[in-house]
């Protein structure tokens, strides 16, 4: 076992396991967004970022960091306040989150950082990006407009599902999450109608049809729950 | 999939058949020689390489360098790097975009030519520089670049 400090408290860690692991199996919060329960660790959202300081205050994705022998880690510095706040600000002006006519308000993950985090305004402009809606697939429905990039879809999509459908196309803030060769989803030749992109979307970017304004609700847990259940390789 | 195409394709990607890892050396090959990549040529290397088409479309759309589009006969590069912009590559593409018709990715209506930016050509010394197919062209002006324009119209 490894021994480390986080926010005072001494913790235990099996080798392999990340900070934010040991953190939640001690009963810390630290939170997340593109990290989900039985999907690989991306480390792209940073709102899990801590620091360690032993390691000169040095900033690390939670999610993604193997707990080390010795280490002493900050979760809720002054600091890491303002960059997650930052962080999500960046996020909210990104695309058209207006959560009174999203089909996720009041069961957001992005909502519900936003409250926990104290964002109240942003101070960027925002960009509108006025992108279309995908409502082909005779299941679900996405709009990329409400999407934040996290990544879980694809990852669900690929490791849990194995149908490949998702992949990211383009780069930079031009990224968006299409399906094959980015045609409409609903003439996907990969996608087995599974929904597990569905569940694993923090956001409302990926819906079930028909649902109305602050109907959808969802159920990430199921990624973990279908992977726990599987032999280990 | 017009059936021509799967099989030119798989003609070109022979050595790569079957080997994922291949897939940005296949996807180099396939438009060296048709040029661009239209979706069936995606669908076509996703299948002969065995990769899923999700990460085809990923690698085509991060690279500059892939084009989903015909280019005209000649490709214009322009060079927007800083050596070449300080020297005046913004009055050059001003004259290139006149002259053409077109912005940056376009292609003339004549289908002659595609302009392209691109950063740095390695020819800083040549300041402002763009490279046509694969002749490179130093110290512009703008009515230098139109010049060499109206030289290759007239073929
Ligand atoms: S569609 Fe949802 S799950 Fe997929 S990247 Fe966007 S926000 Fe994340
Ligand atoms: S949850 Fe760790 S970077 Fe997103
Ligand atoms: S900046 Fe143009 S050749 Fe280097």
């Amino acid at each position: 076992m490894i021994t480390l400090e986080i926010d005072g408290r001494t913790v235990q860690a099996r080798p392999g396991q990340t900070i934010l692991e040991a953190a939640r199996a001690a009963g810390i919060r630290i939170p997340t967004l593109c990290y989900l329960e039985g999907l690989s660790p991306r480390g792209s959202c940073r709102l899990c970022l801590v620091e360690v300081a032993n390691w000169n205050g040095k900033l690390v994705p939670a999610c993604a960091t193997p707990a080390e022998e010795g280490m002493r880690v900050v979760t809720g510095s002054q600091r890491l306040k303002e960059l997650r706040r930052m962080v999500l600000e960046l996020l909210f002006a990104e695309r058209n989150h207006i959560c009174s006519i999203c089909v996720s308000n009041g069961h957001c993950e992005l909502q519900d950082l936003a409250c926990e985090l104290g964002m109240d305004a942003v101070r960027f402009p925002y960009r509108f990006p006025g992108l279309s809606l995908d409502a082909s697939h005779e299941k679900f429905v996405y709009d990329p407009n409400r999407c934040v990039l996290c990544g879980r879809c694809v990852r669900a999509c690929s490791e849990v599902e194995g149908a490949m459908t998702w992949g990211f196309a383009g780069r930079g803030v031009n990224t968006l999450v299409e399906p094959d060769l980015g045609g409409p989803w609903g003439e996907s030749e990969t996608c087995t109608g599974c929904g597990k992109c569905v569940q694993a979307c923090p956001v409302g970017a990926l819906a079930e049809r028909g649902v109305a304004t602050a109907e959808q609700e969802k159920r990430p847990q199921v990624l973990a729950e279908v992977t726990e259940r599987r032999p280990r390789v | 999939m017009p059936a021509g195409i799967e099989a030119r394709v798989a003609e070109l990607l022979q050595p790569y058949a079957g080997r994922p890892s291949e897939l940005i050396q296949a996807l180099h090959r396939v438009q060296g020689v048709l040029g661009h990549l239209p979706l069936e040529v995606q669908k076509a290397v996703a299948r002969v390489l065995g990769v899923p088409p999700s990460q085809v479309h990923e690698v085509v759309t991060f690279y500059h360098f892939f084009r989903t589009q015909p280019v005209g006969k000649h490709v214009i590069r322009l060079c927007l790097g800083t050596a070449c912009y300080v020297r005046g590559a913004g009055r050059v593409l001003d004259a290139l975009r006149e002259e053409l018709g077109v912005d940056l990715g376009g292609t003339s209506a004549d289908g002659l030519f595609t302009l392209e930016g691109v950063r740095c050509l390695g020819a800083c010394g040549l300041a402002p520089v763009m490279m046509v197919d694969e002749e490179v062209y130093g110290r512009l002006t703008p009515g230098r670049a139109r010049d060499i324009l109206r030289g290759l119209r007239r073929g």
